[in-house]
C-alpha cells in the first residue's frame, strides 16, 4: 500500500498546493515541500524495512500492489518495488525536494499551477519506476509529458513555446512507437499462450521469432533513446534546457534521462534477450558517438545551459554503453552513473541557475572572475564540475569507471574511444570553470553569494556525491536485490 | 416492397393491435417528437417579448425523458418491431444514449449562449429535438428506406440549424453549402439503396445480407456499396468527401457545430457499421480496401490541414476529419473487437468534442467574436475554469492518459494491430503524434501570457457549468474507468450475429478480442 501512497501523496499534494496558492503563496510552497518530504520519508522507511530485513538477496519484489483495472483487456494496476526501483525512487524524491526548495524564493507566476505540475511530474516518474503492468507503464510514461510541457511552455525563457513543442513532439511520437511495440508484444503473447495480459512478469518468457522480437524491441528502444537522449534523437534536450527554469532543468536532465535508463534495464534485455544481444553492437556504436558528440558540442557552447545539456548527453552515452555492453560490472556502473549523474548534473544546473539569477545572463563569455565576488557559489561550481568530469572519490567516477571496466572485456576498441569522452569531459568542464569563475573580473561583477538555503541544498548534494564516490557499496547492494535476478542476466 | 406485403399479411392476421404495442421499441423517438411538437405549439402562445428559455428547459426535460426511455430499453430483450423495420438491442441503445447525451449538452450550451433578444430560439430547440429523432432512428433502423428517411430527418434539421444566424453571410453560406453538398451525398446514398434493392429484391438488412452472396448481379451490389460509402463518407466527413467541413464549421453557430460534429456523425457511423458488418459482410473484400483508403486519407488530410489553421473552428473541423479517419481504422480490423473499438471511439470523441464546442460557444458568445487562436491567449488567466476545461478536452483529443481520447485511441489501435493491420496503425499513430502539434498550439495559447485585458466574456451560467461538468466527467470516466462503457460497446458489437452470412468474414469472438480474420497475423506482418 505504501507504493500507492507514494503516488497519491504527490498527486493530492499537487492539488492542495494549487488550491492553497489562492490563500497564500507560502502555504502553497510549504504544502509542496511537505508532500515531497512525506514521500521521501515513506521511501526511506521502505528502504530501511526491506534492506535490513532477512529477505536481502532474495531477488523478489519487496512489495506489490496488484488490482484489476480494466479486466476486459487484462490490464492491472500493478505497482511493485525492488532494489532497482527503490534506488531510483529515492533519487527522484531527493531531486524532488531539491526542485521544490530551489523554487522557493524565485518569483514565479501562477505559483499554484507551477507546483501542481512539479508534483505531478514527480508522480508520473514514480509511476514509471513502479509500474509492473506495461499498460500502466505507458500510461505513466505519457503522463510525464504534460506537466513537463507546461513547465517549459509557461515558465521558460524567450523561445519557450518552440522548445516545449519540440520536446512534446519528440517524446510523444517516440512514445507512440512504444505503444505499438507494447501492443505487438501483448498480441504476440496472446497468440503464444491464449492469455491477454500486460503483466511484466507474464510477458517475460514470451516466445518470439527473432525478427518480431527485433522490431518490438526497436519500438521500445527508440522511445527510451529519445528520452535519454541518444544521438541522433538528442536535439530536443539542449533547446529545452536552454529555455527551462532551474527546477525544470533538474527534472529534465536529472530524472527524465533516468526513466529512459530504467526502461532499458527493466524491459529491453529481460523481454528480448536475443534481439538485445543482436542489436548491442549498433547501440554501443551509437552510445560512443553520443559520448563524443555530446562532449565536442559541449566544448563549443557559449550558452551555459546548452553546455550543461550537451555534457549531460555525453554522460548518458556512458549509461547506454554500460547497459548494452552485456557485462554485469558495466551495468552496475550504468545504474551508478544514472544516480550520480542525476545529482551532479542537477547541481550544476542549480549553480548555473544561481549565476543566471545574479548576472541575468547565460552567456559564458560575459561571466568571468566570479570567484572574487561569489566564492562559495564558485567553489560549489568547481566541485560539481570536477564531479562531472569524473574526479576519483566522487560518484560519477565510480559509475563511469565501472562502465569502462566492464565494457573493456566486451569490446576493447569501443572502450578506448569512449574513454576519450572522459578526457573530453575534462576540457569542457574545466573550460567552464575557468571562463566563468576565474580570470579577471572585468565587468566587474558585485554579486550576493549563496544564501543559506542554496548553500544547504548544494552542500547536501555534495555529501551525497562524496558518499557515492567513497562508499558506493549500499547502491550496489541494493541494486543486487533487483527482482527476477535482473542483474544476473548481465553476466 | 416485400416488407409492405408482409405487413399487409400481418394486418390481415390481426397483428394490428400488437403493432401499437410495439411503440415501446421507438419510445425515445416518440418522446422526442412529442417534445418538439409541444415546443412548436407553445411558442406562438407565449407573448412575443417573453423569454424563450423555458422552452429550452422543456427541450432539456424531453431529452432527459428520452434518455431514460432508452436506458429502460436496455432492460428489454433485443428485438425488432414494425415488420422488422427497427430493432432495439445493445447497439442501438448505446448510440441512443450517446446521441441524447450530446443533444442534452448542445441544448444546455444553446441556453447559455442565446441572448434574450435572439430570434427564433424556440425553433432552434424544436429543430435540435427533431434532428435527434432522426439520428436516434438511424441507429435503430434495420431497413434501408427507414435509414434513408431518418437520415433525411436529421440532415434537414441540421441544414436549417447551420444557417441559424441568418443575418450573417457566413452562416447562410454554411447552410447553403451544407445543404447542396449534403443533398448530393444523400442522392448517392439513395442510389446505392436502389441498386442494392435491384440486386437482392429487398431493403431489409437481414434480407440483403442473405441475398447478397447469391445475387445474380454482383457488380451492382459492389457499386451500391461504394455509393453508400460515398453518402455516409460525406456525413462523417471522411476525406475525400470532407471539403464542406471547414467552411460549414466556420460559418455555422458554435453550439450547432458541437452537435453536428458529433451526433449525426455517431449516427452515420452506426449506420456504416450496420451496413458494413450486417448488410454486406460478404463483400468485405471489396469495401475493406476502400475503408482502408478513406481512413488513411482522412487522417493525413485532416491533420495536415489543421496544422496551419488560425481559426479555432476551422482547426477543429480538420481535426474532426482526422478523427473520422482514426475511427475508420477500427473498421479495417474486421473483427468484433474492431466494431466495439469503433463504438467506443465514437463515444470518446463525441463527449470530448461536444465539450470543446461548449467552451468555444460560450467564449465566442452569440456574436461569435473570439475565434482565432490569438484570441485564446491568456484565456486560462482570465477564465480559469473555461481555459482548464478547454485544455483538458484538447489533451483528450491528443490522447493523453486520464482522458477518453487516450483509451479510445488505445482501443482502436489495439484492435487494428490485433487484426494485423500494421501499416495503417503505424500511419494512424504517427498522425496522432503530428496532431498533438496543432492541439498544443491552442493549449499553449490558452496558458500563455494574456496579450491584452480580459475580453468581454460573460461568466458561465448554470447551463454551461452543467454542460461542462457532464462532459468533463464523461471524458474522465471514459479515460480512467472505461470498463463499464467498454462492456456496453462490447455488448453492442456482440449484436452482430456470428452466424449466417457473417460467418464467412467475422469469426465468433471468444474471450477478450475478436479473433482476427485470416489477414496476415502479426508475426508475419513484420517480415
Amino acid at each position: 500500500m505504501i507504493l500507492l501512497w507514494l503516488i497519491v501523496v504527490l498527486v493530492g499534494g499537487g492539488l492542495l498546493a494549487w488550491l492553497a496558492a489562492r490563500i497564500h503563496p507560502l502555504l502553497c510552497r510549504w504544502i509542496s515541500l511537505a508532500a515531497v518530504l512525506v514521500d521521501l520519508a515513506l521511501a526511506l522507511f521502505e528502504a530501511s524495512r526491506h534492506l535490513s530485513s532477512g529477505n536481502a538477496g532474495m531477488n523478489t519484489w519487496f512489495e506489490q500492489v496488484d488490482w484489476s483495472w480494466i479486466p476486459q483487456f487484462g490490464i492491472h494496476f500493478h505497482l511493485a518495488l525492488d532494489g532497482l526501483s527503490l534506488l531510483l525512487v529515492l533519487l527522484t524524491l531527493v531531486l524532488g525536494v531539491v526542485s521544490v526548495v530551489i523554487s522557493w524564493s524565485a518569483h514565479i507566476k501562477a505559483l499554484g499551477f507551477y507546483h501542481l505540475n512539479l508534483l505531478w511530474i514527480l508522480a508520473g516518474i514514480l509511476g514509471v519506476f513502479l509500474s509492473l503492468d506495461l499498460f500502466l507503464f505507458y500510461f505513466s510514461w505519457e503522463l510525464m509529458l504534460i506537466p513537463m510541457y507546461f513547465l517549459i511552455a509557461i515558465w521558460g525563457g524567450e523561445r519557450r513555446t518552440y522548445a516545449a513543442v519540440k520536446f512534446f513532439l519528440f517524446t510523444q511520437l517516440s512514445g507512440l512507437l512504444m505503444l505499438i511495440a507494447i501492443l505487438a508484444l501483448y498480441f504476440a503473447h496472446y497468440h503464444a499462450t491464449g492469455v491477454y495480459t500486460f503483466q511484466y512478469t507474464a510477458l517475460l518468457g514470451t516466445p518470439l521469432s527473432p525478427h518480431t522480437a527485433m522490431w518490438i524491441m526497436l519500438g521500445f528502444f527508440i522511445a527510451f533513446a529519445v528520452k535519454l537522449p541518444m544521438f541522433p534523437f538528442h536535439t530536443w534536450l539542449p533547446d529545452a534546457c536552454a529555455e527551462a527554469s532551474t527546477a525544470t532543468n533538474v527534472i529534465l536532465a536529472g530524472l527524465l534521462a533516468t526513466t529512459a535508463g530504467y526502461g532499458m534495464i527493466r524491459f529491453l534485455f529481460p523481454l528480448f534477450p536475443g534481439a538485445f544481444r543482436a542489436f548491442a553492437p549498433v547501440a554501443m556504436t551509437l552510445a560512443v558517438i553520443t559520448i563524443l558528440y555530446g562532449a565536442i558540442l559541449a566544448f563549443s557552447q557559449t550558452n551555459l545551459m546548452r553546455l550543461l545539456a550537451y555534457a549531460s548527453i555525453s554522460h548518458l552515452g556512458f549509461v547506454l554503453l554500460g547497459i548494452f555492453s552485456g557485462s554485469g560490472i558495466a551495468l552496475q556502473g550504468a545504474v551508478m552513473t544514472l544516480i550520480a549523474h542525476g545529482i551532479s548534473t542537477s547541481a550544476l544546473f542549480i549553480v548555473a541557475g544561481s549565476i543566471e539569477d545574479r548576472t541575468h545572463t547565460r552567456e559564458i563569455g560575459v561571466m568571468g572572475g566570479l570567484w572574487d565576488t561569489v566564492p562559495r557559489l564558485s567553489g560549489a561550481g568547481l566541485f560539481f564540475a570536477l564531479a562531472s568530469l569524473g574526479l576519483p572519490g566522487l560518484g560519477d567516477f565510480v559509475g563511469e569507471f565501472l562502465i569502462l571496466l566492464g565494457t573493456y572485456r566486451a569490446h576493447t576498441a569501443m572502450t578506448v574511444v569512449a574513454a576519450c569522452g572522459v578526457l573530453a569531459a575534462t576540457f569542457y568542464a574545466l573550460r567552464f570553470v575557468q571562463r566563468a569563475f576565474q580570470g579577471p573580473n572585468l565587468r566587474p561583477w558585485r554579486l550576493p553569494d549563496l544564501a543559506l538555503r542554496e548553500g544547504l541544498t548544494l552542500g547536501a548534494m555534495m555529501v551525497v556525491l562524496l558518499w557515492l564516490g567513497l562508499y558506493p557499496q549500499p547502491v550496489f547492494h541494493t541494486f543486487a536485490q533487483a527482482a527476477n535476478h535482473l542483474p544476473a542476466l548481465w553476466r | 416492397m416485400i416488407a409492405i406485403e408482409q405487413g399487409a399479411q400481418q394486418v390481415a392476421q390481426g397483428y394490428a393491435v400488437h403493432q401499437i404495442y410495439q411503440i415501446y421499441r421507438i419510445l425515445p423517438e416518440v418522446v422526442l417528437t412529442i417534445t418538439g411538437v409541444l415546443i412548436m405549439l407553445i411558442e406562438p402562445l407565449l407573448p412575443s417579448r417573453a423569454s424563450r428559455k423555458p422552452l429550452g428547459g422543456l427541450a432539456i426535460v424531453g431529452t432527459l425523458a428520452a434518455l431514460i426511455a432508452s436506458l429502460w430499453q436496455m432492460s428489454l430483450p433485443a428485438g425488432t418491431a414494425y415488420h422488422g423495420e427497427v430493432r432495439t438491442d445493445a447497439f442501438s441503445v448505446f448510440f441512443h444514449v450517446l446521441i441524447l447525451g450530446i443533444v442534452l449538452v448542445t441544448l444546455l450550451t444553446a441556453v447559455d449562449v442565446f441572448l434574450p433578444e435572439t430570434e427564433n430560439t424556440a425553433e432552434f430547440y424544436a429543430l435540435v429535438v427533431f434532428g435527434a429523432v432522426g439520428m436516434c432512428l438511424m441507429t435503430s433502423a434495420v431497413e434501408l428506406l427507414l435509414v434513408f428517411i431518418s437520415l433525411e430527418i436529421s440532415s434537414i434539421s441540421t441544414y436549417i440549424l447551420a444557417g441559424f444566424r441568418r443575418h450573417t453571410g457566413k452562416s447562410t453560406e454554411a447552410a447553403l453549402k451544407y445543404f447542396l453538398l449534403g443533398s448530393f451525398a444523400t442522392a448517392f446514398f439513395l442510389f446505392g439503396i436502389a441498386l442494392l434493392f435491384g440486386s437482392t429484391g429487398t431493403t431489409t438488412f437481414a434480407g440483403i445480407a442473405a441475398g447478397l452472396p447469391g445475387t445474380a448481379t454482383p457488380a451492382f451490389a459492389v457499386i451500391a456499396v461504394a455509393m453508400i460509402l460515398v453518402g455516409l463518407g460525406f456525413k462523417v466527413s471522411a476525406a475525400p468527401f470532407h471539403v464542406w467541413t471547414p467552411d460549414v464549421y466556420e460559418g455555422a453557430p458554435s453550439p450547432v457545430v458541437g452537435l453536428m460534429s458529433t451526433a449525426p456523425k455517431a449516427a452515420a457511423f452506426a449506420v456504416l457499421l450496420r451496413i458494413a458488418f450486417e448488410v454486406c459482410p460478404s463483400l468485405h473484400v471489396r469495401w475493406m480496401p476502400l475503408i482502408w483508403l478513406l481512413a488513411a486519407i482522412s487522417m493525413t488530410v485532416g491533420n495536415l490541414g489543421a496544422l496551419r489553421q488560425q481559426n479555432v473552428k476551422r482547426m477543429l473541423a480538420y481535426s474532426s476529419i482526422a478523427h473520422a479517419g482514426y475511427l475508420l481504422v477500427a473498421f479495417t480490423a474486421l473483427s468484433r473487437e474492431g466494431i466495439a473499438a469503433a463504438i467506443f471511439y465514437t463515444a470518446a470523441y463525441a463527449v470530448t468534442n461536444v465539450g470543446i464546442f461548449a467552451v468555444v460557444s460560450h467564449y465566442g458568445g452569440y456574436e461569435e467574436k473570439l475565434l482565432s487562436i490569438a484570441d485564446y491567449r491568456g484565456m486560462a488567466r482570465h477564465f480559469p475554469v473555461l481555459g482548464g476545461a478547454l485544455a483538458f478536452f484538447l489533451l483528450s483529443l491528443i490522447g493523453i492518459p486520464f482522458t477518453a481520447g487516450f483509451f479510445g485511441k488505445f482501443y482502436v489501435f489495439s484492435a487494428s494491430l490485433s487484426a494485423g493491420v500494421l501499416w495503417l496503425s503505424i500511419l494512424g499513430l504517427v498522425n496522432s503524434g503530428i496532431a498533438s502539434f496543432y492541439y498544443l498550439r491552442l493549449v499553449t495559447a490558452v496558458y500563455s501570457q494574456p496579450a491584452s485585458e480580459a475580453p468581454a466574456v460573460r461568466r458561465p451560467g448554470w447551463a454551461l457549468q452543467l454542460a461542462l461538468l457532464l462532459t468533463v466527467t464523461a471524458t474522465l470516466v471514459l479515460g480512467i474507468f472505461p470498463g463499464r462503457t467498454l462492456a456496453m460497446a462490447r455488448a453492442g458489437a456482440a449484436t452482430y450475429a456470428p452466424s449466417s452470412a457473417i460467418t464467412g468474414s467475422l469469426k465468433a469472438a471468444g474471450g477478450v478480442s475478436g479473433a482476427p480474420l485470416p489477414v496476415t497475423p502479426l508475426h508475419a506482418a513484420g517480415q
